[in-house]
Order: C-alpha cells, then sequence, then structure tokens
C-alpha cells in the first residue's frame, strides 16, 4: 500500500498481496485495507467479492486448480473434474475436510497447446487425464478418506 | 543516462560475447514447456557441456516459445539447425556429443515443413531465440533502437505517421487502425496521458500474447515507449492476468531491467522524454478484457464496463486521455519503425497488413503457436501443420479463431465458419 501511496487504486494488488502472503482474504485484513486505503469497507468488499480469483474462506494445505476453458474443456477437462469432485467429495471454491486440498476452477491458463491443464500449488500440468492429475494429488496430499 | 552511443555499445558486446560461444544450445522455458519441465532439461544439458569440458565452445540458454507446443519439450542447436522435440534429461549427454556431427534422430523435429517454412516471424522473431530474462540479449538483436530512432530522429507525428502508413490495425480483435487511435489520443488535450497495454488475454484458446510476454517482454515495452512518445503519455501500465505467473515474473523482470538500463524512467536515452511503466495485475475477471473494464480494474474497481462515448482516447484512466492497445499490437511497433511503413505495408492484403499470431489448439494433431501473414485461409493454415491436421480440421466441427484477426480469411472452408472480416 506504502509502495503505492496508499491510494485507492492500489486496492486489488494490496489483495492479491495479502492473498498470496495468508492464503485468502479475511474480513479483518478487508476492514484494515478499507482504512488504509480510505476506500469504504463496502466498496472493498464489492471488489474482493467481485473478482473470481480472491478467496474469501481458508484454502487447504493445497490448491489444485482445473482449467474449464473451452480448448480444455473440449479435451476432457470435466472428466478431470468430475474425477476430483468425486474422489474427495468436495466441488469448486471448496476444501476437503481435513483441509489438505481445495478444489478450484479456472476459465483459460493459457496452456491450451497442451490442454486439458491444471495447477496444483501454482505448478501447470499440462496433458492432465484423471489418471495422472489424481497421482500429482496424492504425490502431495495426504488424506484419510481418499 | 544511457546514449544511443551507450546503446549500440551495450550490443556490440554481447554480440560478441555470444559470438565466443560457437554452439548455443536454445531449450524452451515457455510455460508449455516448462509445465513439462523443461528446466530439468536445461540443467541436465549444462551439466553434459560441463561433464565433456565444452564451457567454452557450447552455451545452453533459456529461451521463450519454439513455437510447437504439441512437441515440447524443444530445443534447439546451433549451428546445426537442429530442432529436438520431447526432449528429456536423460537424452542431453547424446545431445551434447551430437553436436557438430548427426543428429539424434529419434527426438529430431523435422524444420524443412510448411509449419515453419510458411511463417512469417515478426512479432515472434526474437521468441525462441533470446533469453527472455536478458535485457542485453534484446539489445543484441536490434532490441530499443526502434525507441533510439524514434526519440532522437523522428518527431512525435512522424511517429504516428509511420504507424499510419504501415495499415497495422488493433490485434486485440478490433482492428481498428493504430496509427488512427495514435492520432486521436495525441491530439487530445491534456498534461496528463496513459499508454495501456491490455494484457488480459481471456479468450479460452488463445495464448498468443502470453507466449510474447513470457518469450520477448521487452519488446512489448518498447512499443509502449514509443506510443507514449508519439501521443505524449508519460506514463504506461501493463494489464495482465493473474493466471500468466511466468508472464508476470518476466514483464517485472523486464522493466526492472529497463528502468535500470536507463531506457525507462526519466530522460530516456538523453532526451527530454519520461515515460515509466507499472504492472497492474487482473483478478480472474474475463469482463477486464473490455477496455472501460480494465481501466476501473487499475483504478482499484469492480470491472464494470462503462458506455462509449467517450472513448478511452478522449476520456479514460482517471479521466485522462488514455492509449490502449494489445500486446500484439505494440509488439509490432518496433519493427515498423526499424523497418519502416512501406516494409510493414508489403505483407498482408489491401486491408489488412502484416501478420498475425495464432495459438492452434483443441481437436488437432499439432498444437502450438504460428505467425502468418494476414489473408492467409484457414485450410492454407491448417496445411501448415500436416497433412493429419488437415484431414482432422476437415472433419472438425465448426471451429472459430483464438483471436478474431480483422481479415484473417475471406473463403471459410466447408467445416469451418469465421467472425466476419472487415
Amino acid at each position: 500500500m506504502r509502495r503505492n501511496g496508499n491510494r485507492p487504486d492500489a486496492l486489488i494488488e494490496t489483495l492479491h498481496s495479502i492473498q498470496s502472503t495468508f492464503g485468502y482474504l479475511d474480513e479483518p485484513a478487508l476492514l484494515y485495507v478499507s482504512d488504509m486505503l480510505s476506500v469504504s469497507p463496502a466498496e472493498v468488499y464489492g471488489v474482493a467479492t467481485f473478482y473470481h480469483y480472491f478467496q474469501l474462506k481458508p484454502q487447504g494445505k493445497h490448491c489444485c486448480s482445473v482449467c474449464t476453458g473451452t480448448a480444455c474443456y473440449i479435451k476432457g477437462a470435466d472428466q478431470v473434474l468430475a474425477n476430483i469432485e468425486k474422489t474427495y467429495g468436495i466441488k469448486p471454491g471448496e476444501t476437503t475436510e481435513d483441509g489438505e486440498l481445495s478444489l478450484l476452477t479456472v476459465r483459460c491458463l493459457g496452456a491450451c497447446g497442451l490442454a486439458p491443464a491444471a495447477t496444483l500449488d501454482g505448478e501447470v500440468i499440462g496433458n492432465v487425464t484423471v489418471e495422472k492429475l489424481q497421482q500429482r494429488i496424492e504425490e502431495v496430499t495426504v488424506h484419510d478418506n481418499a | 543516462m544511457i546514449t544511443r552511443d551507450g546503446l549500440d555499445q551495450i550490443a556490440a558486446e554481447e554480440q560478441a560475447r555470444q559470438a565466443e560461444h560457437k554452439q548455443c544450445i536454445r531449450v524452451c522455458t515457455a510455460a508449455g514447456c516448462l509445465s513439462q519441465h523443461s528446466n530439468q532439461v536445461k540443467e541436465a544439458l549444462e551439466a553434459a557441456v560441463a561433464e565433456q569440458g565444452r564451457e567454452h565452445e557450447c552455451h545452453v540458454k533459456g529461451v521463450g516459445c519454439l513455437g510447437l507446443c504439441s512437441h515440447g519439450r524443444s530445443s534447439t542447436v546451433d549451428p546445426d539447425d537442429v530442432l529436438y522435440e520431447h526432449v528429456k534429461p536423460e537424452d542431453a549427454t547424446e545431445i551434447v556429443t551430437s553436436i557438430g556431427k548427426e543428429p539424434v534422430e529419434r527426438i529430431k523435429c523435422p524444420t524443412d515443413v510448411p509449419f515453419f517454412n510458411r511463417q512469417v516471424k515478426i512479432v515472434l522473431e526474437n521468441c525462441g531465440i533470446i533469453d527472455p530474462e536478458s535485457i542485453e540479449d534484446y539489445i543484441a538483436h536490434d532490441g530499443y533502437q526502434a525507441l533510439a530512432t524514434a526519440l532522437t530522429t523522428m518527431s512525435p507525428a512522424q511517429v504516428i505517421d509511420e504507424v499510419l502508413r504501415s495499415g497495422l490495425r488493433g490485434r486485440g480483435g478490433g482492428g481498428y487502425p493504430t496509427g488512427l487511435k495514435w492520432t486521436t489520443v495525441a491530439k487530445a488535450v491534456s498534461d496528463t496521458k496513459y499508454v495501456i497495454c491490455n494484457a488480459d488475454e481471456g479468450d479460452p484458446g488463445a495464448f498468443m500474447d502470453r507466449s510474447v510476454l513470457e518469450s520477448d517482454p521487452h519488446r512489448v515495452l518498447e512499443g509502449m515507449a514509443i506510443a507514449a512518445y508519439a501521443v505524449g503519455a508519460q506514463k504506461g501500465y501493463v494489464y495482465v492476468r493473474a493466471e500468466y505467473p511466468i508472464a508476470i515474473e518476466r514483464l517485472k523482470s523486464a522493466i526492472r531491467a529497463a528502468r535500470r538500463a536507463g531506457l525507462l524512467g526519466r530522460n530516456i536515452l538523453g532526451t527530454d522524454f519520461d515515460f515509466d511503466v507499472e504492472l497492474r495485475l487482473g483478478a480472474g475477471a474475463y469482463v477486464c478484457g473490455e477496455e472501460t473494464a480494465l481501466m476501473a480494474s487499475i483504478e482499484g474497481r469492480r470491472g464494470t464496463p462503462r458506455p462509449r462515448p467517450p472513448y478511452p482516447a478522449d476520456y479514460g484512466l482517471w479521466g485522462e486521455p488514455t492509449l490502449i492497445n494489445n500486446v500484439e499490437t505494440f509488439a509490432n511497433i518496433a519493427p515498423i519503425i526499424n523497418r519502416g511503413s512501406e516494409w510493414f505495408a508489403s505483407i498482408g492484403t489491401e486491408n489488412c497488413k502484416g501478420t498475425k499470431v495464432f495459438a492452434l489448439a483443441r481437436q488437432i494433431t499439432d498444437t502450438g503457436l504460428i505467425e502468418v501473414p494476414m489473408g492467409i485461409t484457414l485450410r492454407e493454415e491448417s496445411c501448415t501443420k500436416s497433412a493429419a491436421v488437415c484431414r482432422t480440421a476437415r472433419k472438425s466441427r465448426p471451429c472459430r479463431p483464438a483471436a478474431r484477426p480483422a481479415a484473417a480469411s475471406r473463403r471459410s472452408t466447408s467445416t469451418c465458419r469465421w467472425t466476419s472480416s472487415r
């Protein structure tokens, strides 16, 4: 915020910094930003909820984001997503009960040449199959009921 | 503060440094190949070069997108002019050993094919050649020469005239004549003006802008600086999607390097031209690819579009005259200034000059990036890939271009429809 002169236009960059540091945007953080940037809480909340990228709930230890853009969807992203939902019992936007894995969807990672694509903990995985993504998730997570 | 002579000196020194190595192995480190761990291939090649005691003659370099993404991890070897596909770290020793001898056939990718031969690279000419994280490498390949030419030998009006006569049209999809947009912003009366690069490439299937930003970020910054000089702007923003982390890091690095080199900031190249660029991240809103929503987002607000007029050229960012162009549009500017509007206008069709970068994805055999002259038909474009692709394309359901070039094709195949050309 200081780097941007505590101006209101620093809001989105600030929310990015908070999310990358703490994993999500909680209410105290939003109120703090509102105070520091002289932007109303309603406006801060409006911005935080407008942009799909921002999470207002705590995320799991690991985050898997499946691309559901057209190229990936045609190449079977829906099946990849359905398998994660079925295996871990969560829908996009949710986290497993043990807090290990959060599932998100994203509209186009720009890795369309390697569709279907997904990210796991920020790392892009191309040519994803049902089995490949599940294997990668299992390598990084510990689940009681997977 | 660097001058034009200083720029030339950096170029000469870097060219001399690169000439010390007679051989160069370039490894693609754009998102596609990196997602397949091409960094491990690069490390393995460096280790193999060291193991064979060839560091004095062979340099391993990370470069941007080599184009044939479905055949990644890709590497090229010079001066043998060999392209390798699906390279694994275990292939490294064999590749290094084969330099100057017979290439490794099992991973050799043919290059004397229409996919490569029929491309005309302008926007992508540095991609796969230079290290995107080295400003010196960019300068050694005529980087920032166009900016120097514009600032030291041309007036803003002359720069706009050159862009107008080139016939360049917006590459973001609108196809609006770029020179005309610049003229409008230049004529606006205000002490404060802005230049924005729209890098919010939200169209599914499109990864042209991502590749340019990851592979040749300085080309975009140089285009923005030339535009700012032409229209009278002092501040620029690159609005890039949060979903492009590699592009973000490379842009940040490029901006820092350009500032350190005195090519962004105050009194650029010893002139009284000041221009600096900041990065602004998107946050997953597709609508922010639309210019008024994008500006709202830069201002820290919800990305809600507004009616036009007024257009950004008159009333843009914070109410000031603002020039917004696409990544690919800016990437065309330096070549136009360096080689002339006449050269650019000689490529393409009567109403649509230059080239267009296409991202090939979905249900085709070979996917990746190509750059072809405007006016190419979809059938020709498919056939730049391979016969297998043509067969696939004929059986496919209606397809749409990943971008909507102004006049990509005036003929459509029986299986494909295009948006209307202009």
